[in-house]
């Protein structure tokens, strides 16, 4: 198939396209907006929807429109504009409608900046809207994951009748790398739910109201299920030397490159380190965190934020082992450098401990 | 048009089944005119034989369970958002007859911006918009269509001007858009004005059908238990107080001139839609290349100079042609807090492995295209590293003598060339030359990919083999 050295905010619009995405329904912000521009040019070379909406709202609720018309549709955005999104997003998840929402994060809070963070991880990993509902969360950390999580996202989305978020930053979103295009997916899921303006789907209801308190215990029971199911079978992670490793380092997004260099930079000077990346942020690979756990000394989680995931990491060590943090805010990116002097700090403190 | 008393139309459902409970009534209050607009519509279903095609959109408020009485494809929706999920619907369904059922408040204040962009896009979706001048379901609270003088749960003092503002009168403020084909108001206080509703219904129903664009309803209707009046007065208390506020009438009506417009679906075959997407490219040719020296292996380089010459596509270049010979590689320009400072350079990594940091502290070639850079970047490079730079522009060699600099008059060279554009592209074929670790012919080849401006590839393909022949012995 075909290689292009291509912009990850790029490759996942191509990729959109080859899943068979009919709509983009977007609102400009930057750093996402890149995705935007080529949606407009490219949906409607192949006689696909884009419509620029009226607001972040407007266009997170076309989403849900379309999703219900039984499209595979998209919309992209950053932090401001996310949290804007919530609403429909908590929609979307209570009436079960597969999407992909595109989040190239940016430094907040507020208006913040539009330098890279990592800081829309509880916004996007742990509800954001009302209720009880969760996103299935992915994080690339190449432009090749660009375009092969977006097709992954519509493929769980429908799967599992959720909405599916892709949650990059504005780093992986920026840069250029060779990704390798797949051919056009083919024979895209029926959804017999949809309305389609068609007898067929006369007696379709697409709605979240369970009025009854049992009713809606019941829905949100179904959606629990649901996403346990999800994280029994969905769960992705890439390691990198953990298999030795007494130290492990973790971190998703840009900062997993730069943690790998670390790692390489580690084993040159004889230290045993690891690399866990979860490429789920949810469901989350709290399984395979608990086993290394067993066996290694520490973990050191870094991240472009004040220390969200590693919640995370602490919750499924249950405090077996030290789990320290390492973050950075505001847009500031840490150096191999710079990180491998904290990791050499808790090496020696673990040496003498 | 007779029908017997009792014998629903066909737009609704036999039994309200959805709704648990009493399956014959509908959940409205006594004397609420939603019953009446329901029936209306769902007359208007069934004679324009709507059923199977019509796609119902419920708001919030009262009127929430709509979806219990259409026998139509329904769907809930958040509040004030209809005519934005409407807007996706239709698109997605073109043959779909999309209706939203929208309040007052759910309309003119949550929903105000979209109501407002979908109407003025032109959207093909009909709208009927229920004005009673007050929330219902909520609890009688302020809407933006309240009374002066009205008192509600939240105005308990009455609504005051000054402090509410009038009420907003949406069927003319709509009407003012160029989007939208048919806008009309009309009420429900008497035998006439139903009439008239009906018919206004239909219109706006026929508009959609007959694809000429966007149409509304505004219809005045009862809240007796929001306005705590006695069902038995509604009708003369809404003729006698909503009346001179509301104005009937239909207030645009651009019908007869839209011409009918359908949008309409294509599919696009694989073939086509790759070569739209621009991804009909050959496989990487793989060509071999010649290191001239085991440390250029696996470099990582910073371009850098000022922005507009060339910086990024130079850069871009090198990735490409490393693609081509089967390398990892990665691009990044200056990017978060680095864009400081009025520099304009970007990283470039080509590797055998995969590449981790994308940027690296202490690069092992930096190729400098003014002073600026050149002082700023030098000190970063490690010991050995190569430096490369424009030794037109930059007078003062640099200091550090524990690296390899490579002076390369670029811009004189590119002046001789005719271009002093192409000082870039000269450098990225003196780098080639230098290093060894891509062919010139990948380079040629990707050139394309590169670059933006094709009529610019075979000046640069020149460019390219005047930098390296510089370079080819240094």
């Amino acid at each position: 198939m075909a290689k292009e050295f291509i912009k990850g905010n790029d490759a996942i619009v191509k990729a959109a396209l080859l899943a068979g995405c009919e709509s983009f329904y977007g609102y400009p912000i930057t750093p996402a907006s890149e995705i935007a521009h080529a949606a407009a040019k490219y949906f409607p070379r192949v006689g696909r929807t884009f419509l620029q909406a009226e607001s972040e709202i407007g266009s997170i609720q076309m989403v849900y429109g379309a999703a219900a018309a039984g499209e595979r549709t998209m919309t992209a955005s950053s932090g401001p504009g996310m949290s804007l999104k919530q609403e429909g997003l908590s929609y979307l998840a209570g009436s079960e409608l597969p999407c992909v929402v595109v989040d190239i994060m940016r430094g907040g809070p507020g208006l913040g900046n539009i330098a890279p963070e990592q800081s829309d991880y509880f916004q996007a990993v742990k509800g954001g809207g009302h209720g009880n509902y969760k996103l299935i969360v992915l994080a690339p950390n190449s432009a090749q994951e660009m375009c092969d999580l977006t097709i992954r996202a519509f493929e769980l989305a429908d799967r599992y009748r959720n909405p599916a978020l892709i949650l990059a930053d504005g780093y992986i979103g920026q840069m250029m790398e060779p990704v390798e295009f797949p051919p056009p997916v083919k024979g895209l899921p029926a959804k017999p739910w949809a309305l389609r303006g068609e007898k067929i789907s006369d007696a379709n209801l697409i709605n979240s109201i369970f009025l009854d308190p049992d009713e809606l215990e019941s829905h949100n029971r179904h959606l629990q299920a649901k996403y346990a199911l999800i994280a029994e079978r969905e769960v992705m992670v890439e390691e990198y030397h953990t298999g030795d490793a007494d130290f492990v380092l973790v971190g998703y997004g840009i900062v997993s490159r730069i943690l790998r260099s670390v790692v390489e930079r580690g084993r040159a000077d004889g230290h045993r380190l690891g690399l866990l990346r979860p490429i789920t942020l949810c469901p989350y690979p709290s399984v395979r965190v608990a086993e290394l756990a067993g066996r290694v000394k520490g973990f050191l989680v870094c991240e472009l934020s004040n220390g969200q995931m590693v919640e995370d990491i602490r919750l499924a060590v249950e405090g077996r082992v030290p789990v320290h943090f390492y973050g950075r805010m505001g847009g500031n990116v840490p150096t191999v450098e710079e990180i491998y002097a904290v990791v050499k700090g808790q090496l020696s403190v673990t040496a003498t401990a | 048009m007779a029908k017997k008393i009792l014998e629903r139309p066909k737009g609704f459902y036999a039994e309200f089944e959805r709704k648990p409970g009493d399956k014959g009534a509908t959940h409205y209050c006594p004397g609420c005119g939603h019953g009446n607009i329901h029936k209306l519509i769902a007359e208007a279903i069934e004679d324009l034989e709507l059923q199977d095609r019509m796609i119902m959109v419920s708001p919030v408020g009262c009127s929430v369970f709509v979806y219990y009485y259409f026998a139509t494809g329904n769907i809930q929706v958040a509040h004030g958002r209809a005519p934005a999920v409407a807007t996706a619907l239709k698109r997605a369904n073109p043959h779909a007859i999309v209706v939203c059922y929208q309040g007052d408040g759910d309309l003119a204040a949550i929903g105000g911006n979209e109501i407002l962009q979908a109407a003025n896009r032109g959207e093909h979706l009909t709208v009927f918009f229920v004005n009673n001048a007050i929330y219902g379901m909520t609890g009688g609270q302020l809407a933006p269509t309240s009374l002066p003088g009205m008192k509600t749960t939240t105005t308990p003092y009455g609504r005051d001007i000054h402090n509410e503002g009038p009420p907003m009168k949406m069927a003319e403020f709509l009407a003012n858009l160029e989007g939208p084909t048919y806008i009309e108001r009309t009420a429900l206080w008497d035998n006439k004005a139903i009439s008239n509703t009906r018919r206004a219904i239909r219109n706006a129903l026929r508009c959609q059908m007959e694809g000429r664009g966007f149409s509304m309803v505004e219809i005045l209707s009862a809240c007796p238990s929001g306005w705590k009046v006695d069902p038995a007065h509604q009708s003369e208390w809404m003729k006698e107080n909503m009346g001179p506020f509301f104005p009937l009438g239909i207030t645009k009506d651009l019908r007869e001139q839209r011409e009918p417009w359908f949008r309409e679906k294509i599919a696009v075959e694989d073939e086509a839609l790759l070569a739209a997407l621009d991804l009909a490219l050959a496989e990487p040719k793989r060509l071999p290349s010649a290191l001239r020296d085991p440390r250029y292996a696996n470099p990582s380089i910073k371009l850098a100079g000022f922005g507009g010459q060339g910086i990024l596509s130079a850069g871009a270049m090198i990735a490409n042609a490393g693609m081509e010979q089967g390398f990892h590689t990665s691009w990044i320009p200056s990017y978060g807090p680095e864009m400081r400072g009025g520099t304009a350079y970007c990283f470039v990594c080509i590797n055998a492995e995969p590449i981790g940091s994308p940027t690296v502290t202490h690069p092992d070639v930096l190729m400098a295209f003014n002073r600026p850079s050149l002082e700023k970047f030098a000190a970063d490079l490690h010991p050995g590293a190569l430096l490369m730079y424009d030794s037109t522009i930059i007078d003062v060699p640099p200091k550090r003598g524990d690296i390899e600099a490579l002076a390369v008059p670029a811009t004189q060279m590119a002046e001789d060339l005719g271009n002093t554009r192409m000082a870039n592209t000269i450098m990225v074929g003196a780098y080639l030359a230098k290093s060894g670790i891509l062919s010139l012919a990948a380079m040629e080849q990707t050139l394309p990919l590169a670059l933006k401006r094709k009529n610019l590839i075979e000046a640069n393909a020149k460019a390219l083999g005047v930098g390296f022949a510089f370079a080819k012995d240094r």
